[in-house]
């Protein structure tokens, strides 16, 4: 077979792409150039109501970047369609266009669905009003959506721990050199210093952060709110002492502290293992407090409850945190069913371990600021307890910060899961995952940029898309 | 005031104390010490020849007096064998009359650093040294981060939702977004590969040590300095609005002061009181930044060598290491505490 080119067939676009693209850098740079030169304006409308064609220099260049940026959209809208069509005969970006087709319909059809109904989902239906919330929400959910197919070898082309001869660093669009039947036929983005093809390995990296990153910030949430809420409700010694805690936590630098906690021989130890009984455990407290606060007064009910959700979580708990063959083995080998492999449980505790005691402060600020409100009040004279007060009245009025910080946290936590990657801390040496894949293709960068950057790019972009989706679902919950 | 740097500065030294017996306590734990005996002696050892060679070298002692030594509130360790007398305190080997002759404490409280098993030199050498290199790196970052970082926010902040705020805003949101090392793979990639042909930069800084040039400092400078200026711009950008919307300022606007003046002589020293808290606590991820790109850059700093000690578990120097860290984050801290106390005269008063 022969080599792909990048465009194939409707190479005839690039130019236009590429005079769209200058176009609008031109016109962003006048732009902001008038906009800094020229004085604001101040002039009121009088003709409102009325169509007025706009003729100022500055709303000639909003025109001009309006028309340049829709023309490039247009633009690379076709060569996605043209690619989902014409496939591997529209070169490598219309094969790749093809091999995330799943995404694609994934992404119009939670896109249509929330549109269509988004006056009736709340805060989620209100991020559709926002244009920078929706960028970052299709940049986020595009990866979560590749990270599951990907998990499901729908998107991949290629097996991304298998190596291919004669593909060692090879350029994109590669051919294969004897493929068997039914083999994809090309190295999309080419293939890495173990010839091994680079974008399914990307596809597969975004499986690795979608599967830790979000579970390890909810628990870094359940941690700092289980602690936060009382330190900042009670005060005195016990927020003294705790966030003397965190403090002690937040002043080690975090990758001495990986590198203290995330090597093969300490997991020996098996410290991670008793880290993660002690942090697995907050979300069964916090559970526990929150219904038992609420039914206190009514046992029956109160029992139900906690059975129902207790139960099934304590069994996911003894089964996390058992393993056979280490120094935590409490239960039969019948009964653990789920096994998770020592690196991924390892990585996953110690970015937990780092992440709570920010949400920690974060919300201890928040219980301090709103313990003072009226409702409060009128919960405390109803004769509430404290804990009540604390689950049932403070953690709802603090939601709206924390979903915010909820969000920029899962960006963080992909930005430590990639240092740890970089590091080679933790997951296993041939991992797909993101920052694995940087640092081996880095120590190459001088001569081949292909395996380096694909990952780096992801990485990217998915963090990008976190932190605009915070923006958004900030800008929309403090409009009302 | 007094009281309030003295109660901060036992805090601290507690905090230090803790994290260095934290640190302690994990490299030296079993395997740990196991994995150094190897490294030091031979990677074939028996386990008894493991367990004599920590018994000779002193780590088969109990945690906390071994804390201690370190420490030095305890008498460093001696070892009698058939050749003579060697010990924490003691350099060689040498006879018991002349061991009498070393000082019995030697911890970090008579200055004594230690002893680097991985470079084979004294700690506080290396540290200093290493420290020195780090500095230079992380003063060129201020220099170029503080300024654009304060520049960029408020002119973002000075007219809420114009045209310069929409697009720097979005800037420093991608700033952010960018960890050290992927914009740093993306430099190396762009400005130094022979691919793409603008050799502009070296892509490695090691040179740098001795003859920091434009062409061998910059990239690394602007890699640590460009993840840390979005988050720096963006606390300047909302303290900024949040000051252009206060009542001074309206009415100087209906008086007629003109609007570079109200920027400048007006909102400017009030918006920038919270930055410098910002600036201040942004430390403890420059440090972080700094060990990911003096690994990247191959720039041979203190970043480079915190990944050196900790892949060797060189216990000594790690601990070195926590310290300074620790040092400078606390540190950090309570100037920042101070300084805002300074600036801000509505709590100097009060």
């Amino acid at each position: 077979m022969d080599p792909l080119s990048w465009t194939g067939k409707i190479a005839f676009l690039d130019p236009f792409l590429f005079l769209a693209l200058g176009l609008l850098a031109a016109s962003v740079a006048v732009w902001v150039l008038l906009s800094i030169v020229l004085p604001e304006d101040r002039a009121i409308n009088v003709t409102a109501g009325g169509a007025s064609l706009s003729s100022g220099p500055r709303d000639l260049a909003t025109l001009a970047v309006k028309a340049a940026l829709m023309a490039t959209t247009a633009l690379l809208l076709s060569y996605l369609v043209l690619g989902l069509i014409m496939g591997t005969g529209a070169g490598i970006v219309g094969a790749i266009a093809q091999q995330f087709l799943p995404v694609w319909i994934a992404l119009v059809l939670l896109f249509t669905l929330s549109i269509r109904y988004k006056r009736r989902l709340g805060l989620y239906g209100k991020l559709f009003d926002s244009p920078i919330g929706m960028i970052g929400f299709g940049l986020v959910m595009f990866w979560v959506f590749t990270g599951i197919f990907g998990a499901f070898d729908l998107i991949i082309t290629h097996d991304p721990l298998a190596q291919v001869s004669g593909l060692k660093n090879k350029v994109p669009g590669t051919a294969l050199r004897n493929p068997q039947e039914g083999d994809f036929q090309w190295y999309l983005l080419g293939g890495d210093n173990l010839a091994r093809d680079v974008f399914s390995r990307m596809v597969k990296g975004a499986w690795e952060v979608v599967k830790i990153a979000p579970l390890a910030t909810l628990f870094a949430f359940m941690v700092g709110i289980t602690l936060g809420l009382p330190a900042g409700y009670f005060g005195g010694k016990l927020d003294t002492f705790l966030s003397f805690l965190a403090n002690l936590i937040l002043a080690f630098p975090v990758i001495l502290l990986f590198y203290l906690l995330v090597t093969p021989e300490i997991v020996q130890t098996g410290l991670p293992q008793y880290m993660a009984i002690v942090l697995f455990a907050f979300p069964l407290i916090f559970f526990y407090v929150l219904i038992n606060a609420r039914y206190r007064t009514q046992p029956a009910k109160n029992y139900l409850w906690l059975a129902a959700v207790l139960l099934p979580m304590l069994i996911l708990y003894l089964m996390v945190v058992n393993e056979p063959g280490s120094k935590v083995n409490l239960l039969p080998a019948v009964l653990d069913r789920i096994d998770i492999p020592g690196g991924i449980l390892v990585v996953f505790v110690s970015v937990v371990f780092v992440n709570s005691p920010t949400v920690f402060r974060i919300v201890r600020g928040l219980a301090m600021d709103i313990k003072t409100r009226d409702y409060v009040a009128a919960a405390q004279t109803r004769g509430e307890r404290p804990w009540y007060i604390m689950l049932w009245e403070v953690l709802p009025n603090a939601r709206g910060p924390l979903i915010v910080d909820f969000c920029l946290r899962i960006g963080y936590t992909t930005i430590l899961l990639g240092t740890l990657g970089f590091f080679g801390l933790g997951l296993p040496p041939e991992s797909p995952d993101w920052g694995s894949t940087i640092n081996e293709g880095r120590k190459l960068l001088a001569i081949y940029l292909h395996p380096a950057l694909p990952p780096a790019f992801a990485l990217l972009s998915m963090v990008l898309g976190l932190n605009l989706l915070a923006d958004g679902l900030r800008e929309e919950s403090l409009k009302d | 005031m007094g009281l309030f740097i003295l109660r901060r500065s036992g805090v601290m030294i507690l905090t230090a104390l803790c994290l260095t017996f934290i640190v302690f306590s994990l490299t030296n734990l079993y395997p740990n010490l196991e994995k150094l005996a190897k490294t030091q002696g031979n990677f074939r050892m028996t386990d008894e020849a493991v367990a004599s060679w920590l018994d000779k070298n002193g780590y088969s002692q109990p945690m906390a007096v071994k804390y201690g030594q370190w420490l030095g509130v305890l008498p460093g360790w001696t070892y009698d064998s058939d050749d003579g007398v060697t010990g924490r305190c003691i350099v060689g080997v040498v006879t018991e009359t002349e061991a009498g002759e070393f000082p019995r404490f030697c911890g970090i409280l008579q200055g004594d650093w230690g002893h680097s098993t991985v470079l084979q030199k004294d700690v506080s050498d290396v540290v200093w040294e290493r420290l020195g290199n780090t500095l230079r790196l992380m003063g060129w970052v201020l220099l170029l981060m503080v300024p654009s970082a304060l520049i960029i926010g408020v002119l973002a902040g000075m007219r809420e939702g114009s045209v310069t705020d929409r697009s720097l805003s979005t800037v420093s949101i991608l700033t952010t977004a960018t960890p050290e090392y992927v914009s740093g793979v993306v430099f190396i990639a762009i400005f130094t590969s022979s691919t793409v042909g603008l050799k502009w930069f070296k892509g490695s800084a090691t040179a740098a040590t001795e003859n920091p040039t434009f062409e061998n400092f910059f990239l690394p400078v602007l890699t640590i300095a460009l993840y840390g200026m979005g988050y720096i711009a963006r606390m300047t950008r909302a303290s900024m609005t949040e000051v252009m919307t206060a009542q001074y300022i309206r009415t100087a606007r209906l008086k007629g002061v003109s609007f570079p003046k109200i920027v400048l002589k007006h909102a400017l020293r009030n918006a920038l009181i919270a930055p410098f808290t910002v600036i201040m606590l942004q430390f403890p991820w420059l440090l972080n930044g700094v060990v990911i790109v003096e690994t990247l850059f191959n720039y041979k700093g203190f970043g480079w060598i915190l990944v050196q000690a900790a892949g060797n578990n060189d216990i000594e120097l790690l601990l070195a290491i926590s310290v300074v860290s620790v040092f400078v984050v606390l540190v950090t801290q309570l100037i920042s505490d101070i300084g805002y106390v300074f600036l801000n005269p509505r709590i100097r008063i009060s």
